[in-house]
């Protein structure tokens, strides 16, 4: 290791741009912030030895180097730019109808691009491995980037002199000579300390600074960052995070899924609500009701009672339950209990409950020989009747289909629901029997005397609801909080100097700040008030 | 609460015309030979705009209590905030600098963003419930005006390319600001013929098939691209000169494509109109009326509207977006394409502001990324909500 | 100084490199955890979590911790998917000379009707117990994606195999062959 020891007798560590104490160049280390090319320095890091710049010898240190370079990072930066872009081109498979294969659904709609699309896997971009890959990278850049500018900068601006070197001073785009004998130097520091300048002396040099802090900005708003990138990570352990989704009929008791077992909700109603322009409140409204075409909702909401397991049963055993909460969930406003939140997240309308039939004669409606009435997700096997007929259901198709000339049902929520039932007509042994769906009335022997017609029906709405838990949610906050905090403190403070020279004949004025060049100069205006201190030049020339 | 609406409506049309009258004071400020402190036009301009300014925050207010809800719910409503905000933003980097010839570019911009909203539907629209939340307004207002300080930088970044860029030759400079001046007239042109038609109250009805399902098909312009496999429906109305292509399916595609075109011939019809007028760049007219900027100064304010805006956005279009979302759609984050474009102008902006801090980029390169940064914004704005949309496709 | 330097250079190598490695470990478990996403969490070697479901036909409850040293067989399914349907016959045919050896056929049913349920096994004449799951509650308690979906589990409770989808009757005849006490 090559210490450079300055000539102001300051020990600088290797690398070092611009002595920590008093600023002189060190000259063998021009090139690294390309100050050999130009008239004045580059102050960034303050001239600070940032140990990426200088050490390259092992595999590690090449890799750490790589994460360390801000070029990198920007690569990073601009490649997910693009990357994001394309995910947007088409809709992600998330968002495509959920009963569609994506294969034939990217062609059918998007025509020979969309097939592409499909075929390099941006359907699923966004978690996709690569991707995640760029956001790993890009975070790992952000800490090696962080670690090794922070502590240069921290120790340079701690290790910082008023007295400064010649060329220092000299090369600062805020410079200015002035040849005079009465220079009140102690209205200077008064002027600069109403001003909220810090003021430093040593033998007659001033170094007058304020909101070093604003300095350290980006690195706290890095490491909320990095906070918010660890919380999204441990949303991976499922002790951190459920995210289950349950239909719920009304008037049901359901398990909330992802809660093991401990939680049941009762659906008490499902409410959908629209935009009515007859109503004097959407009257404002009425123009662009009409122009929709169609109804706009105004509320979905579910009124629902959570449960509590009170036996510590194993699962699957009989559950006894207690009231744990009542109240609804509505769109923007989530049913919360205990750890867990549900969202009004989905319905649907007018699901069957009940269906009831009746007996008549096959060839005249009018005819009634009585009426019974069956609960679709409870059917009995028999229903008997007062006029002394029975019913056997000998088969129910909850959601009923056709497959190969056979009645199947392709789920078990009555949906459209088919029956075939065997008809006993009072003191008769052999029954009667039918096939009945919606628009299918089939007599199956084909000699029936009596036929079943559909009497009325009652439905019910399905609310879907999402269940969530998230305890990252907590982690992701404070991350977002600390990066706010960071990116207000190094963008609305900046970070100011002002150092002012004795020399034989006068004096020297230099000023640097990070930035908003403007305020230091309307700083230095106010400070040189009535000193006999000339003002100083902004030395910097547009290159073009 | 119709008098209201009215009252909000005429607000609107006098912010309008007091922020013209206000680009005309900027503008005086060009002929201020005097240097130094004498700055009377700029004054007034300035006086003027910010009373354009309350004037529309009338106009927002009226029309909030009118609808019952902010009114940040619509394209026309947001786009219309938006100018609010760039307006506001101004009037802060204003302050700041006294830059007077801002003023003069940045008031058209907010002018054109204003009479562009005003080509949608105007009327008051219900909330769905998703967005029945007080986020609704912390969130859009916050976010609008994170990018209303972010187009400040542009604004600063455009006069620092008219003013530098060496007109004498051609370059890819001369080259990428007279495609963004051509933009802005499009995006005039787009304005104009809008107007006009409906002021002729143009129509011609088509019948097309729609997801295998006649439609009836309204254009409001004449049509050069007509709907694919269309038959015209209204009589004397000429045919279009082509058909959309098939895969342009959803209802308003080829209809869009159509107003795409007639803005894309308006403005090639502009610019090329002032060019051959002035027998030179456009660029190279309006340079010399800007000799007076200090280049660095602009710089500077480009840069600082960045450093301003970018936590603002920030704050309003992630943070407050992340904690609405989590409240109403049950996930911070979704990659719904208006997330994704918010983050990628968050992206660029970060970029920007590490290449400028750490590598420092200054002047030229700042601005054209600034310049880059608006593109990001307005596609943001236009095309994810008329060609990509999701969910939130209301604004 | 030499050593000084030398002791310095080694401190950051390991700084660097046990950095480094903490988030490349990072990396690669985010990158893993979204690979597997969709997979059971209850994998091949655990232990069986225990449930307690009632039986149709009957009116008993079937235990599994009850079933300890006898294989088990635990099948989740449902009459309105064709596949599950399929595998019905296999499971009665082997069922008789398998539960002789001492494994046990537990079919767990996710419809919600019973008398949909119970038709099916009067019409399919099943005579393995056929469990009622009406919540659900052991199909998460599993993590069951699609269905038919079977797990094998030896006489010590743990899983021996998990199989999503349709079984033939000779992968059916193995699995039961591997989950049988040994005698």
């Amino acid at each position: 290791m090559n210490e450079i020891t300055c000539e102001c007798g300051h020990v600088n560590p290797e690398g070092t741009v611009l002595c920590e104490s008093c600023g002189k160049p060190v000259e063998e280390n021009q090139h690294i912030d390309g100050n050999d090319q130009k008239e004045l320095l580059n102050m960034r890091y303050d001239g600070s030895a940032r140990r990426s710049q200088t050490y390259n010898r092992t595999a590690v240190d090449k890799v750490w180097n790589f994460f360390s370079s801000v070029k990198v990072g920007v690569w990073l930066i601009f490649i997910t730019l693009i990357a994001s872009a394309i995910g947007t081109i088409f809709p992600q498979e998330v968002f495509i109808p959920g009963n569609v294969d994506p294969a034939t659904h990217y062609r059918d709609q998007y025509g020979i691009p969309g097939q592409i699309y499909y075929q390099l896997g941006f359907h699923d971009l966004f978690s996709s491995w690569w991707y995640m890959l760029l956001i790993a990278m890009i975070g790992i850049s952000i800490v090696i980037a962080s670690i090794d500018r922070f502590f240069p900068l921290y120790k340079t601006l701690k290790k910082q002199k008023p007295k400064r070197h010649e060329l220092f001073m000299k090369k600062q785009r805020i410079y200015g000579q002035t040849v005079a004998e009465n220079i009140d130097a102690d209205r200077f520091k008064e002027n600069l300390k109403k001003r909220r300048f810090k003021v430093y002396e040593q033998d007659g040099h001033i170094l007058a600074e304020k909101n070093r802090f604003a300095r350290w900005g980006p690195y706290v708003n890095h490491i909320g960052l990095i906070i918010f990138l660890l919380g999204a990570l441990l949303r991976f352990i499922p002790a951190f995070y459920v995210d289950e989704f349950i239909w719920v009929r009304e008037g049901e008791t359901a398990l909330i899924a992802g809660t093991e077992g401990e939680f049941y909700i009762e659906n008490k109603a499902f409410t959908l609500e629209t935009y009515n322009m007859d109503d004097p409140e959407d009257a404002k409204f009425k123009e662009a009701i009409e122009k929709q075409g169609g109804p706009i909702p105004k509320t979905f909401r579910t009124d629902a009672v959570v449960y509590e397991r009170t036996n510590s049963g194993v699962p699957g055993a009989e559950p006894e339950l207690d009231v744990f909460k009542e109240g609804a969930a509505t769109m923007n406003n989530p049913l919360k209990f205990d750890d867990y939140a549900l969202y009004q997240a989905s319905y649907q309308l007018n699901e069957f409950k009940e269906m009831t039939f009746k007996i008549h004669d096959k060839d005249d409606e009018d005819t009634n020989y009585g009426e019974f009435t069956v609960d679709l997700s409870n059917p009995q096997s028999t229903y008997e009747l007062d006029g002394g007929y029975r019913v056997e259901v000998a088969n129910y198709f909850p959601d009923y289909e056709m497959e190969d000339g056979q009645p199947v049902s392709v789920s078990k929520y009555p949906k459209n629901p088919a029956f075939v039932f065997n008809l006993y007509p009072p003191g008769e042994n052999d029954p009667e029997t039918s096939f009945l769906g919606i628009g299918a009335n089939i007599d199956a022997g084909g000699d029936n005397q009596y036929k079943l017609g559909l009497a009325g029906f009652d439905v019910r709405d399905v609310t879907g609801l999402t269940v969530k838990k998230d305890h990252t949610l907590g982690i992701i906050s404070l991350g977002g909080a600390i990066f706010m905090i960071g990116v207000i403190q190094g963008m609305y403070w900046n970070h100011r100097r002002i150092w002012l020279q004795p020399r034989k004949d006068g004096v020297w004025l230099a000023g640097h700040t990070n930035k908003n060049w403007y305020a230091l100069r309307m700083d230095i205006e106010k400070a040189i008030a009535d000193t006999n201190i000339e003002a100083p030049k902004d030395q910097y020339e547009m290159k073009s | 609460m119709g008098d209201l609406t009215n009252i909000s409506g005429n607000l609107l049309y006098v912010s309008f015309f007091t922020y013209l009258l206000a680009t005309f004071f900027f503008g005086g400020t060009i002929r201020d030979k005097k240097k130094g402190k004498s700055k009377v036009a700029g004054n007034i301009g300035i006086t003027i705009t910010i009373v354009g300014f309350l004037t529309q925050l009338g106009y927002f207010f009226t029309r909030w209590v009118a609808s019952g809800h902010a009114p940040v719910s619509n394209l026309f409503e947001y786009t219309t905030f938006f100018g609010m905000m760039l307006v506001f933003a101004f009037i802060i980097l204003y302050f700041i600098y006294r830059v007077d010839l801002l003023g003069l570019f940045a008031l058209p911009i907010a002018l054109l963003l204003i009479a562009f909203a005003s080509m949608f539907p105007t009327e008051i629209s219900p909330l769905v419930p998703s967005l029945q939340s007080h986020w609704l307004y912390i969130h859009v207002t916050t976010a609008s005006l994170g990018q209303g300080i972010l187009s400040i930088s542009f604004v600063a970044g455009l006069i620092f390319l008219i003013r530098q860029i060496d007109q004498t030759k051609r370059s890819k400079h001369t080259f990428w600001l007279e495609f963004v001046l051509y933009i802005i007239a499009v995006t005039i042109a787009f304005i104009v013929l809008s107007s006009v038609f409906s002021a002729m109250n143009y129509e011609t009805v088509f019948e097309a098939p729609v997801e295998g399902q006649p439609a009836e098909i309204t254009y409001e312009m004449p049509a050069i691209a007509g709907p694919s496999e269309g038959r015209v429906l209204t009589e004397g109305a000429t045919g279009p000169l082509f058909e959309a292509p098939q895969w342009m399916r959803g209802e308003d595609a080829a209809k869009k494509l159509n107003t795409f075109l007639w803005a894309v011939l308006g403005g090639l019809v502009l610019y090329w109109s002032a060019r051959l007028i002035f027998k030179k760049r456009i660029a190279a007219i309006i340079q010399p009326l800007l000799k007076k900027v200090n280049p660095e100064l602009v710089d500077e304010v480009s840069y600082r509207a960045v450093a301003i805006g970018f936590p603002v956005f920030t704050l309003g279009a992630l943070i407050f977006a992340m904690i609405w979302a989590q409240q109403a759609w049950d996930r911070f984050w979704g990659w719904d394409p208006k997330e994704v474009w918010a983050l990628i102008t968050f992206f660029f902006y970060a970029a920007y502001l590490h290449l400028r801090l750490s590598r420092g980029w200054q002047g030229m390169k700042s601005a054209w990324l600034a310049v880059g940064g608006f593109g990001i914004i307005m596609f943001n704005l236009i095309a994810v909500n008329l060609i990509i949309s999701g969910l939130h496709s209301y604004a | 100084m030499k050593e000084k330097t030398l002791q310095k250079k080694k401190k950051r190598l390991v700084f660097r490199s046990l950095m480094l490695v903490f988030m490349v470990g990072l990396a690669a478990f985010a990158l893993i955890a979204n690979g597997k996403e969709e997979q059971t969490v209850v994998a091949k070697g655990e232990q069986a979590p225990d449930f307690q479901l009632k039986e149709f036909t009957t009116d008993k409850t079937i235990q599994l911790s009850d079933l300890k040293g006898k294989g088990i067989m635990l099948n989740f399914w449902a009459t309105y998917c064709g596949p599950c349907k399929d595998e019905m016959p296999y499971m009665e045919k082997l069922y008789p000379k398998y539960k002789e050896k001492g494994v046990e056929i537990l079919a767990v049913n996710l419809d919600s009707t019973e008398l949909v349920v119970e038709n099916f096994i009067h019409e399919y004449d099943l005579s393995f117990p056929i469990l009622q799951d009406k919540n659900g509650e052991v199909m998460d308690l599993y993590n069951i994606g699609p269905i038919p979906s079977t797990l094998f589990i030896n006489p010590e409770g743990d899983i021996e195999e998990q199989v999503i989808g349709p079984l033939t009757l000779d992968k059916l005849e193995g699995h039961l062959q591997s989950i049988s006490p040994e005698e």
